[in-house]
């Protein structure tokens, strides 16, 4: 027993780990299993009516994910996690535990293309209609709420980089309206930022990217900050009212301040089926085992690469936040003082055409369609992920012709300019 | 070793009803036997109905007080309409009521004889004036938590739901020996 809170790089190694009660295991086992044996019949009627804690069928739970769900409540300062297939996975079990049709929610612009599209989109299927703030200023979310406004969403360190979204205000607003304010914390990671310590209620993550860090595994998480309160809000039927699937079981009273992290299991998790493997919640806690030193390296070697591109003749502007000339420098240092992360854009003069050739000039840096990778990458938004929004949806998303964007590993940082430095001598 | 968040205070002090020590919560869900559960409700979908089940399924001798359904059978067990009518000694009163009717639940709990070792409050419930006067006469408090929830996060088991149980521990969990899925309170 200690009497201090054990720091970020402990919980990082050991929340939701424990040597595997059966066999001693010490790394967490992957429970590559289906599905799990009962007590006997009373125990079965206890986990399908949520009666007892415990383990079923692996689309709705399985240990190795719990471990994952667990490290990372413990890593955001949350009260429960839910380990979901993707981070589109996440939100969309988000938003179908908090919305219903016809229902509105509010997000930032400059968001992952993806999310614009699944927003724009996906959800109309479903008549969950968002309604598009600019995250520079916050009053546009409190202008932009209705009494449909069901949730505000934002991501703490915005896609496709170099913007800080300033929680607190936008927090206070959704406090003072009482609506759940959900971020997406992927790009900065519980390392550089915590958004339930800025007043977030819900964190979502692709964990694809710093979370897992190796680039070889896809996979989500949701985050209950515990701090909504749904019980007894006639606004969130799925935590309030009687549920019919559970006998008439109200899941926003009965499981309290982790009722979000429930309610989205066994209403989204269960019945839609986003489940994420074994296998790559294994690989994402191992890479969480190292967050803390990646991150570091991450935002140190982007600081670096970022301050040589913003001296080059060829680049006509360089948006990271860690640079000291950056319009949101003091967001930055305010909400992230670790380090402003590994992404980030750039303008080249050359305009589109030279964001095509430096793409495949370059060596060292893989040209993909991800994020915080050890290994440094880079794209071409405006040809790629952001490809199917319009020219004025582009922009709006800091995705213009010019832009390119580099997601900044864990390599030397002298090998990596001097890749970029050769790539744009030949562009 | 077992790390346990937040930091312990030693109960021998008065008690903060804001932060248990995760020993305190543990010492009365180890040392009780007899519960007597006020508001115990035949509804299988309600919290009560819930914690009934799983503290008699983790041993405890669950005795069910509800003057509405006095007289009759929950999950084996005969409910009495109030403390006074419980004709065995009790270890701990649970109060399932809100939190102004666990001022007058804890005057009956006062009134009985034996004394019950200790009062607990289900989560959202809280009444310092009723926890005052039954720490005044020896008696353990509890409020604003669930013993489901505090018997899961001390014993690992609440961890299966991706929930955080804010403990470290390098040791393996305990098997209660009653299942696979029932893990121990005890954990080294």
């Amino acid at each position: 027993m200690t009497d201090r809170l054990p720091g970020f790089d402990t919980l990082a190694i050991h929340a939701g780990a424990a040597p595997d009660a059966a066999t001693g295991a010490r790394a967490t086992p992957i429970y590559q299993t289906t599905s799990f044996v009962f007590d006997d019949v009373d125990h079965a009627a206890s986990l399908f009516g949520l009666q007892a804690f415990g383990n079923i069928y692996s689309r709705i739970g399985n240990p190795t994910c719990s471990v994952l769900e667990e490290r990372v409540a413990a890593l955001e300062g949350g009260t429960a996690a839910l380990a979901v297939a993707s981070g589109h996975a996440a939100e969309f079990l988000t938003f179908h535990t908090l919305l219903q049709p016809g229902d509105e929610f509010i997000a930032a612009r400059k968001l992952y293309g993806g999310s614009i599209n699944q927003f724009n989109h996906a959800y109309k299927n479903f008549g969950w209609n968002v309604v598009w703030a600019d995250s520079d200023d916050p009053s546009s979310f409190e202008a932009a709420i209705t009494p449909r406004t069901k949730a505000i969403f934002v991501e703490s360190i915005a896609n496709p980089g170099g913007v800080i979204v300033d929680l607190q205000a936008i927090a206070a607003i959704a406090k003072r309206h009482r609506i759940p304010f959900i971020v997406d914390n992927t790009m900065a990671s519980p390392y550089l930022i915590r958004p339930f310590e800025h007043g977030a209620d819900i964190i979502v993550h692709s964990a694809t990217k710093f979370l897992g860090g190796h680039g070889n595994s896809v996979g989500g998480l949701i985050v209950d900050g515990g701090s909504f309160n749904f019980a007894g809000d006639d606004r969130y039927p799925m935590l309030s009212k009687p549920r019919p699937e559970y006998g008439g079981m109200v899941l926003g009273e009965t499981f309290g301040n982790f009722g979000f992290a429930i309610a989205a299991r066994v209403l989204g998790l269960r019945d839609l089926g986003p489940a994420l493997s074994p296998f790559n919640a294994f690989l994402i806690l191992n890479g969480i085992e190292t967050l803390p030193l990646r991150m570091q390296r991450h935002s140190d070697n982007a600081l670096a690469v970022a301050e040589h591109l913003a001296n080059h003749s060829k680049i006509s502007w360089v948006s990271y936040p860690g640079l000291r000339s950056d319009r949101y420098h003091n967001l930055a240092k305010q909400y992230c003082p670790k380090g402003a992360g590994a992404v980030f854009t750039f303008g080249l003069k050359g305009g589109y055409e030279a964001g095509v050739k430096l793409v495949s000039n370059l060596k060292l840096f893989s040209h993909l369609a991800n994020i915080g990778d050890t290994r440094s990458l880079v794209i071409h938004p405006a040809s790629t992920t952001h490809r199917q929004l319009t020219d004025e949806q582009k922009t709006q998303a800091g995705a213009g012709p010019e832009v390119v964007r580099l997601s900044i590993g864990l390599e030397d940082k002298e090998d990596l300019i001097e890749d970029l430095n050769q790539a744009l001598d030949a562009a | 070793m077992l790390i346990e968040l937040p930091c312990p205070i030693p109960y021998v002090l008065a008690m903060d009803h804001s932060n248990y020590p995760n020993d305190y919560i543990r010492g009365i869900l180890n040392s009780v036997k007899t519960i007597a559960l006020v508001g115990a409700s035949a509804n299988p979908a309600r919290p009560s109905w819930i914690v009934t089940k799983y503290l008699l399924e983790r041993g405890y001798d669950v005795i069910p007080v509800n003057p509405g359904i006095a007289g009759t059978e929950l999950l084996g067990k005969k409910v009495y309409g109030s403390l006074a009518e419980v004709p065995a000694p009790i270890d701990m009163v649970e109060i399932f009521r809100n939190s102004e009717a666990a001022g007058p639940i804890t005057d009956e709990a006062l009134a009985l004889d034996p004394l019950p070792k200790v009062i607990w409050m289900q989560l959202s419930v809280r009444n310092d004036e009723a926890a005052a006067k039954a720490e005044a006469k020896g008696i353990k408090v509890v409020m604003d938590r669930c013993p489901k929830i505090e018997f899961g996060r001390l014993s690992g088991e609440i961890s299966w739901q991706g929930v955080n149980s804010r403990m470290l521990s390098a040791k393996k969990p305990v098997l209660s020996g009653k299942g696979f899925q029932k893990l121990s309170l005890n954990r080294p």
